[in-house]
């Protein structure tokens, strides 16, 4: 893992969490670091995430933790966005870090996911595969974050752990070097 | 048959001649990491992870084939050892779809562990995705050939241990893949006695029992090695119980 610069002391650590191409499970477990949450609350500024209401990803983060692989074009940009506005970015999760269960779609093409989501297997309504230009599209291929962006740190785990998110989160907030136990050592 | 005498991580050693390093790493406590290696099972050189490097060798050699030579200077875990190392899981993983976290042998996987073992943060070369098949045609196992690393025990413990060769290796380069009989739905191969012995030795979740969920297969390898012992010297010896049996 790189170290990272220690944070500046002129103000709290500024810190993110992006959900993309995931299913949450990696923000439901850093939810369960429970009562560590009020101690981590008292020491950083939480810029933006998907539990706090902030529409715009801000300038100027510290750390941002992203889950999910890079899956349809907002995703895309939002990971550009992301690097260009963190100082340190960690892929949170197998999802970002290896593509995992978001990139078990890539045996289908495009077309034949839609159909089998929306067509084939859709019960009740009239089947219709969306086309709202509102609506992200698909890449070919959900692929993990680092093949977009740099990474500077992995946190493995479908999902990490809470114990593991807190090791690695107070770290990186302290300005400490990341280097987690051998346990979490491990791949996928 | 003869007694060498060699230095392995500037260790002095001594084993027989007919022995391969990996034996005699392994006999003096140097552990040498190893994926298509089984105890019991012939050595075929095939997943490079135990590659060594030998002073005066421009040539990495794999230990578990290779031989030892009188005077020889062997170093098994040098910077650049560690980094081919590195790298060869991370095409493994590359050149499958392996998906861990939804995989029968999650956190059983001679893989995983590896990947843990040599350091492995993230997969630095592009993912193939490659489009591959699941074979379920057996009444008890299913090959799932997307998380397959090509080491081939499947092969080796069918016709060395079980003597029915019903696997074997078809294609070339990255196009390689496990096939059974004549490549023909494993089902329909009469060869096969449903033994289940390629399942056991499998250090993925290539191969697993039908029915199995996720992280939910444990493999046991020990017995090959036992069996062939007590065929080859009839002595029946050594552990047949692995670490976590009750």
């Amino acid at each position: 893992m790189t170290a990272i610069d220690p944070a500046p002391v002129t103000r709290r650590p500024r810190v993110a969490t992006a959900w993309l191409g995931g299913c949450s499970g990696c923000h439901m477990s850093f939810l369960d670091m429970d009562e560590r949450l009020i101690e981590l609350a008292g020491k950083i500024d939480l810029v933006y995430s998907p539990i706090a209401d902030v529409k715009v990803f801000p300038a100027d983060v510290d750390v941002t933790l992203v889950e999910g692989a890079v899956t349809n074009d907002e995703n895309e940009h939002a990971a550009r966005t992301i690097r260009r506005n963190s100082r340190f970015v960690v892929s949170f999760g197998d999802c970002a870090t290896a593509g995992n269960v978001t990139a078990m779609r890539n045996r289908f093409t495009r077309e034949e996911l839609l159909q089998l989501a929306y067509v084939d297997l859709a019960r009740g309504e009239i089947p219709t595969i969306p086309n709202d230009t509102t609506l992200a599209k698909l890449l070919v291929r959900a692929r993990p974050l680092h093949e977009f962006v740099p990474v500077d740190a992995f946190l493995h785990g479908c999902p990490p752990s809470a114990d593991e998110i807190w090791l690695a989160v107070s770290a990186l907030v302290e300005g400490r070097k990341l280097e987690l136990p051998a346990a979490y050592q491990r791949y996928g | 048959m003869a007694i060498v005498t060699l230095t392995i991580d500037g260790l002095a050693v001594s084993g027989r001649d007919d022995e391969t390093l990996l034996s005699i790493a392994r006999q003096h406590g140097v552990e040498i990491p190893t994926l298509c290696h089984l105890d019991g099972l012939t050595d075929v050189g095939a997943c490079r992870l135990c590659l060594l490097e030998v002073e005066g060798s421009t040539r990495l050699l794999p230990a578990c084939t290779a031989k030892p030579v009188e005077g020889m200077v062997v170093h098994t875990s040098t910077p650049k050892l560690q980094r081919y190392r590195r790298m060869i899981i991370e095409m493994l993983a590359s050149e499958g779809n392996h998906h861990c976290a939804v995989c029968v042998s999650h956190e059983h996987c001679e893989l995983q562990r590896l990947a843990g073992s040599v350091g492995l943060q993230s997969v630095r070369v592009p993912y193939l995705y490659p489009d591959k098949k699941l074979d379920a045609t057996h009444p008890l196992f299913v090959m799932d050939h997307n998380r397959c690393v090509l080491c081939t025990r499947c092969v080796r413990v069918c016709h060395e241990v079980e003597g029915a060769h019903t696997w074997d290796v078809g294609f070339r380069g990255i196009k390689s893949e496990i096939v059974a009989g004549l490549r023909v739905p494993w089902g329909d191969v009469e060869s096969c006695t449903s033994c289940g012995k390629c399942v056991s030795v499998c250090p993925t979740g290539a191969l697993f029992a039908k029915g199995a969920t996720v992280a939910a297969m444990e493999k046991r390898t020990a017995f090959v090695k036992y069996l062939v012992t007590a065929r080859r010297s009839k002595e029946w010896v050594g552990d047949i119980l692995e670490e976590g049996d009750e």
